[in-house]
Parts: structure tokens; sequence; C-alpha cells
């Protein structure tokens, strides 16, 4: 039990510095007049999130457990929640643990709304979101009915990549396109923060999936082979795919197919072996280098792609857990992929789990916002668009000199 | 006195400075600048999306000389900041009214 302690308790650190991480990754592919603004954006779900995790979403996302919709309040405030458990577990563990996921998650979704969404819109967004969608979809995926119906999703592809891809989409149809987009170029403003951003996600994302095994055993293990080469697989697919296509090998597209990688690999991380993960991550790398360039075709401002990385990497790596799983190898009693004879149900249970958590994110986000552009407003006046919003927003500037 | 101007390419910088320095020149004054000329910008592909980086960056150098050391030190940053390819900039000299060495109150080309 102790080294099982000890790795979740590391792991729930790493998973706290993907944040972070990912402020940096977002923030250097901003621009250098609203980086800051994306970075706070990130660092504000550090703030508020944490507080209310452990108010009420903790609680609502489990307990009781055998809720299939949502939780309740049973353990709100810490109520009844002691140190190990009662079974001499993980006890608050678990409740940090997860409440790492509940601080990123909405956070993915900043990179979507960079460059003019109001940040009073986006202090009772992030939170409210976490309450209304992450919440009851987590509750869904890990003891709710999408459980019970035989899904997986080991680590939050579906509960926290699809989740907040779906809602990123939703987002910017209701805040509109940046003013000059697609038509002004806005190339990143610093790539060096981007990989070092990068960086600290693959390490974080060492936490988030091996440590999701909740164990210093086998599955944390597979968890941690299969992160390290779908991350690089997915990397490499989409850095060759440019070179290809664009001419060059570039910064961008390998930090970009690292973390489509990473996202691919997240719902299926314990649940396959071998070859499996160099496969994942070369069809997500490939797909996602493709799909980022549907915004400009369709005409949605998702500003950094987290629907071309964490919408389109989640679904393509949860599904394909219905052709890759191989329960045989785990010693457990999941369903087993297509290609380990398991014929197509667990497929089927993939689509149900993404289009019901597709459907229901996207709704309520939808609705959030629209509500919230009707009150405060969700978008800032041209003139802060133009002029920047770290001086506007934050009286911050980030490179004096 | 004369006020030499010249923009060149910003590798190219030191060896114009060394060149000066061995000159005689006693001081210069450095800018980073951004322009485009003939050499134009260029094209940065993210995520597979063109930007047109239409401003090309260049160092802009600025000195007051005296008009007898005019025409020899603009050939001597020529020749160090010559490159033979397009983008190596352009040097151009115009009229000192007046000039004032704010240390010594000096004035005229005994501020040089």
């Amino acid at each position: 039990m102790e080294g099982n302690t000890a790795w979740v308790l590391v792991s729930a650190a790493l998973v706290l510095f993907m944040t972070p991480g990912l402020a940096l990754f977002y923030g250097g592919m901003d621009r250098s007049r609203n980086v800051l603004n994306m970075l706070l954006m990130n660092f504000w779900c550090l703030l508020i999130i944490p507080v209310l995790w452990v108010a009420f979403g903790y609680s609502l996302a489990q307990a009781p457990f055998e809720n299939s919709l949502i939780g309740g309040f049973d353990n709100a405030f810490l109520k009844d929640m002691t140190i190990t458990g009662e079974d001499g577990g993980f006890g608050l563990l678990v409740v940090a643990f997860l409440g790492m996921f509940a601080v990123i998650t909405p956070a993915l979704i900043s990179g979507a709304v960079a460059d003019r969404m109001k940040f009073s819109a986006w202090a009772i967004f992030a939170p409210v979101w976490m309450l209304l969608v992450f919440v009851p979809v987590f509750k869904w995926v890990y003891g709710g009915w999408l459980y019970e119906r035989g899904s997986l999703d080991f680590a939050g592809g579906t509960a926290i990549h699809v989740n907040a891809g779906i809602a990123a989409l939703a987002c910017v149809y209701v805040l509109g396109k940046r003013k000059g987009w697609p038509k002004e170029g806005q190339p990143p403003h610093n790539m060096p923060m981007v990989m070092l951003g990068t960086g600290i996600l693959w390490l974080g994302w060492f936490g988030f999936n091996a440590g999701s095994a909740l164990a210093a055993n086998g599955t944390a293990i597979q968890a941690f082979m299969n992160t390290f080469l779908a991350a690089a697989a997915a990397g490499l697919a989409w850095a060759v795919v440019e070179r290809i296509r664009d001419g060059h090998f570039t910064n961008l597209g390998a930090a970009s197919g690292i973390v489509a990688g990473l996202v691919a690999i997240t719902p299926g991380a314990g649940f396959v072996a071998g070859m499996s993960p160099i496969w994942i991550g070369l069809i997500a790398g490939v797909i996602c280098c493709y799909a980022v360039g549907l915004k400009s075709k369709i005409g949605y401002d998702d500003a950094l792609d987290v629907v071309g990385v964490h919408f389109v990497g989640g679904l393509v790596g949860s599904l394909l857990i219905g052709f890759f799983s191989d329960p045989d190898f785990f010693g457990t009693d999941v369903m087993a992929g297509i290609f380990y004879g398991g014929g197509a149900k667990l497929l089927v249970e993939q689509a149900i789990a993404n289009g019901a958590t597709i459907v229901y994110s996207f709704a309520v986000t939808f609705a959030l916002m629209l509500i919230l552009k009707a009150t405060i407003g969700v978008r800032v006046d041209e003139e802060v668009e133009v002029g920047g919003l770290d001086q506007a927003l934050h009286a911050e500037t980030a490179y004096n000199n | 006195m004369k006020l030499i101007t010249a923009v060149v390419k910003p590798f190219r910088l030191d060896e114009v400075k060394d060149a000066l320095k061995s000159a005689g020149v006693a001081g210069i004054t450095v800018t980073e600048v951004q322009g485009f000329g003939r050499q134009a910008g260029h094209t940065e592909v993210y995520r597979g999306t063109e930007y047109q980086v239409d401003f090309v960056p260049k160092a802009r150098i600025e000195l007051v000389v005296d008009d007898d050391d005019v025409a020899n030190l603009v050939s001597v940053i020529t020749e160090a900041a010559k490159t033979g390819k397009i983008g190596d900039g352009k040097i151009w000299v115009t009229s000192v009214d007046s000039l004032l060495r704010i240390r010594t109150g000096e004035q005229g080309p005994d501020a040089v």
C-alpha cells in the first residue's frame, strides 16, 4: 500500500504541473500582447477549481458511487472524508488526484477563446463549467451509466479531452471570430515557450496516465510505456506530414503531434499494449495534423486548435480502443477490441459514450455561454482586442524593454 | 559635417563596427529596425497555415563625420556589409547643421 500511495502522491503533483505547462504551451502560441491573459486564464483554474472541488465537485462526481447520473452531497466540504478512507485506501489522496484533473479540464478550453474573451466572463465560466459539465460527464464515465454499459476511458479521453474539446467549439460559436481572422496572420509569438510547455505536459502526462492506475503496478508500467511511445509516434507522424506537405520540419508540428499523441493514448493507456500505442500515436498524429485545418474551411475561430488536437485526438484515441483493447494482457475483464477477438461491441460502446458526451457538453456549454453573453457579456471591446488584453484587463505587460 | 546612415544585414553588423573602428571612427549609434525593400519578406507556416512576414529585420548604423571622411567611410561600410546577395541594404548621407558634445560643450567639427 505504501508504494501505491507514494506513486499516486507523485502522480498528483505531476498532473498539477500540467496546467502551468499548458499555460506555456498556449501562451507561446498566443500573441505577445495577450500572453499574460492566456497564462492567467489557466492559472485562474488553479485558484478557483481546488476550492470548488472540495466544496462540491468531488462529492457530485463520485459519491455515492451507486448513482448513475450524478453524485450527491455526501462528501461535500470533505464531510466524512478520512485520510486513508474507510477501507484503509487512498481517501483524501483520490480527492486531491482527481482534483488536478478538474483543474486542467476547463483550462484546456482557454486556448480556443484566446485573444477576445472577457476575463470576468472566463472567471465565471471556468468554475461553473467544471460543476455543470465536467462533473456529470466524469460521473457517467467513471461509475455512472456509461461505465455500466462497458465503455472504457482509462485516464480521461472522453471525460476530459472530448468533453473540453467539444465545449471549446461551443464557446467559439457564441464568442465569434477574432477581428481580422482568418485573413490576418496571427503566428505564435514565442516558440521556445511552446516547446517548454510541451515538455512539461509530457512529463506531467506520466502522472496523468500511469497515475490513473491508482497503484504502483503492472498497469501503471504499461500506461507509462504507452504514454512514452504514443507521444513520440504522433509527434513523428505530424512532423513528417508537415515536411511532405509544407516543406519543413517545424517545432510547432513536433509539439502539436506530441500533445495529440498524449491526448489519443489517454483513454487507452491502461487497456492497450505492445505496438498498439505506436499505431494509435501515428494515426492520431496524421488525423490531428489535418484536423486543425478544418477551422478555416468550416469557419470557426478555434484560436489555438483545442478542437483539432483535444477533441479530435481524444475521439480518435477513444474509438481506437474499440480495435486495440487487450484485456487478456492486463488480466482484466473489460471488453476486448476488434483486433483481440472482441468484435465490434466495444467500438459501439465507445461511440455511444463519446456521442453522449458530445451532445451534453456542447448543449450545456452553448447555453452557459449564451447566458453569460446576455448578462455580463463574453467579448472584450474592439479597442481592447486590438490594443491587447494584457494591459487593458490585467494592467500588466509581458515584455518590457 | 555629414550624417552617414547605413541599413545593413544584422549579421554583418560586427564586421561593419570593426571596420569603422579600424578606420578611426570614435563612435556609432546602432538601432534594430525592420522594413522591406527588394528582398521583401518571407513566408512562415504554422500548423499548415501560411503567414506572410512582410518586414525583414535590419541593423541601422548612424554616425556623424567630417565632410572629408565621408567618401572613405562609406566605402569602408560598403566593403564590410557587402555579401553580394539581395537585401544587403543602403547607405545615405545627409548634411548636419550643428553638433554639440554635451559633456564639454564643444560645437561643430570639434564635437565629431
